[in-house]
């Protein structure tokens, strides 16, 4: 499944290929909201850093994590609480958000990492679904009805988020932080590691790293840069709900993942605005969005496991070999 | 009226008889589970699903075709089974070769088609299925009344287990089975029809969720969602006995019914989540499960 950043870093031609590409996207990003209506975009922007979090794990540490709801959803009721109730300025609200994701993410990933593979996804789900289960009791989270009409407030006391612009922005400048750090963690020595275990986990056992402890990290890295997504999300649409924390979010955000590319940098952020495009327009439709959802699904994992830009690049590495 | 530990003894004996029922559910699931992961290695996620459609299978035969209660025990098993078949060779027999989580992915894009399906054909609210004339009414045992079709279930259920249990330890399909779990490629080397095995093995798994499927029908309402929210407990359930052992996941799944269904009794508000703190307590005190080996 390693595809794609490593290989652009050996290939000086295809690294100022890759830079002009992300200078492009980034000036395509910042024009978005006067072509695109700006909800729409900055939904994606959520949900694409909630992908890339969750990719972190998949794809870097070969974790399939089957929880990540609890800690998007969990995080935008933080914020949600913090900015409506205690009346917090929303960027502190949101930093309150995945701070609270990564602590679950510690109590969740102690228990989890404990078993591998197929064992771990079944551990994480259930866990999630006991969030879930407490979410739906605790009065903090209303219920049934969520956390409704959260304030925007004012950035540092500053800048009004009512203004759709400034919202966005402000959006954009999170996912950028949170996709950076997610690009600093993978390029790491930390990160050289984690793919040494996803590798051969015994072997890296065998090399003298304390493998666990450096699942465990990951795991909490994942959820709290989950929670950033989930905190954004909350100040965004000001609410935060049970679909947040339910299982079908942790199904959706695999998806994400699985069809943009697992493993990838930008596979998350491709299956995310495909994803959430797709949900908004069958919105209006009368077609079931879960029984699409479903298709796409057995369609990847039968036919293009790598995803729609792990496709890509293996397209790209093969070419060069056949010309040259 | 007599009391245990301040609670009335019918309100005990009825929630201890709600939680054998659930434990007889999770039971069968996990035991479904357990031998399609024995030999294919693939998390069903789809199992809920099956169940769910066992469950619409007998509704659907009632409604439309009159069939009753009693051929639909049969009936609706066998058509699950032949729908698993065709999944096992068309889509999952393509995904052994590569990681497993991919079969688990797989079968959750298939829960979620049948799910999707179902609720855009019939709503999300549950549908009525009544119990059969026989084994309506309720039984006097003394110390409590008990509806005959609750009892039914719970006879039903381990009857199936121990069937089930037999057909791998005692037979020789069982044997095959054993064998193949432990060393696929010897036992294809020895004659032995793998593939076929891997086929029967998914589809049998199937059918008996049907068949738990159609059994909760009277119980619980029909309705698409009633197996996502069973599957995800019957995963912890997985989890606490550990998959190794057949008897295992019988025994965990009958036991953690009852320990829900005592918690409704002494502190309502964890009923829904302790079977998950087990979950947790027991991967802290043995993460290999109670009956499972480390791998």
């Amino acid at each position: 499944m390693a595809v794609g950043t490593e290989y652009l870093a050996e290939q000086p031609k295809l690294r100022t290929s890759a830079i002009v590409l992300s200078a492009v996207a980034i000036a395509a990003l910042l024009a978005a909201p006067f072509f695109f209506y700006p909800v729409l975009v900055m939904s994606i922007l959520c949900f694409a850093l909630f992908a890339c979090a969750f990719n972190l794990l998949i794809g870097y540490v070969g974790l399939l994590s089957f929880g990540h709801a609890a800690f998007f959803g969990g995080a935008a009721y933080f914020t949600a609480h913090a900015a409506k109730v205690w009346g917090w300025e929303p960027l502190a609200a949101i930093l309150l958000g995945a701070a609270g994701a990564a602590a679950m993410g510690l109590v969740m990933g102690f228990l989890a990492i404990r078993r591998q593979g197929i064992y771990f996804a079944m551990i994480t789900l259930a866990l999630s679904q006991m969030f879930a289960f407490i979410c739906l009791q605790v009065p903090f989270t209303h219920g049934e009805d969520g956390i409704q009409g959260v304030p925007r407030g004012y950035l540092l006391g500053i800048v009004d988020l009512n203004q759709p612009l400034a919202m966005y922005y402000f959006t954009l400048a999170i996912f950028l932080f949170g996709f950076f750090a997610i690009w600093r963690i993978v390029h790491s020595p930390f990160g050289n590691i984690l793919k040494a275990i996803r590798e051969n986990e015994r072997r890296a056992v065998s090399l003298g790293y304390r493998v666990d402890r450096y699942k465990l990290g990951a795991f909490v890295m994942s959820a709290a840069l989950a929670g950033l997504a989930g905190g954004t999300k909350a100040i965004v649409f000001q609410f935060a709900t049970l679909t947040d924390v339910a299982w079908q979010m942790s199904g959706e955000v695999i998806l994400m993942t699985l069809l943009g590319g697992i493993g990838t940098m930008i596979g998350p952020v491709v299956g995310a605005g495909l994803v959430i495009t797709l949900q908004k327009y069958l919105a209006a439709s009368d077609f079931p969005v879960t029984v699409l959802i479903g298709i796409i699904f057995v369609i990847c994992v039968l036919l293009f496991r790598r995803g729609i830009v792990g496709e890509i690049l293996e397209f790209m590495k093969r070419k060069p070999k056949g010309t040259a | 009226m007599s009391t245990i530990f301040g609670i009335p003894t019918p309100a005990l004996y009825g929630q201890i008889l709600i939680g054998l029922i659930n434990g007889s559910f999770y039971a069968m699931l996990s035991l479904g589970l357990a031998v399609i992961f024995g030999l294919l290695r693939v998390i069903n996620f789809a199992h809920g699903a099956q169940y769910m459609l066992g469950a619409f299978a007998a509704y659907l035969l009632l409604n439309w075709l009159g069939i009753n209660y009693w051929l639909a025990l049969v009936l609706a098993p066998l058509a699950v089974g032949v729908i698993a078949v065709i999944i096992e060779r068309t889509m999952l027999s393509r995904l052994y070769g590569v990681d497993h989580l991919y079969g688990l992915l797989l079968t959750f894009g298939l829960a979620l088609i049948l799910e999707g399906a179902f609720r855009y054909w019939f709503g999300a609210a549950g549908q009525p299925y009544a119990a059969p004339s026989q084994l309506t009414g309720a039984v006097n045992l003394g110390f409590m009344f008990m509806p005959v079709y609750r009892g039914w279930v719970v006879v039903a259920s381990l009857v199936v287990c121990i069937g089930t249990w037999l057909l791998i330890e005692k037979t020789r399909l069982g044997a095959y089975l054993r064998a193949a779990t432990e060393n696929a490629t010897l036992v294809q080397a020895f004659g032995v029809n793998v593939p076929l095995l891997l086929t029967l093995t998914y589809g049998l798994g199937a059918a008996l969720a049907a068949f738990a499927g159609v059994l909760a029908a009277p119980i619980y309402q029909v309705s698409p969602l009633m197996g996502s929210n069973l599957i995800i407990i019957v995963f912890a359930v997985v989890v606490v006995g550990g998959m190794g052992s057949i008897l295992g996941a019988i025994v965990t799944g009958y036991v953690l019914g009852v320990l829900e269904g005592l918690t409704k009794v002494f502190y309502p508000e964890a009923s829904s989540i302790v079977i998950f703190v087990i979950m947790a307590i027991v991967l802290l005190v043995r993460p290999a499960g109670l009956f499972g080996r480390e791998e």
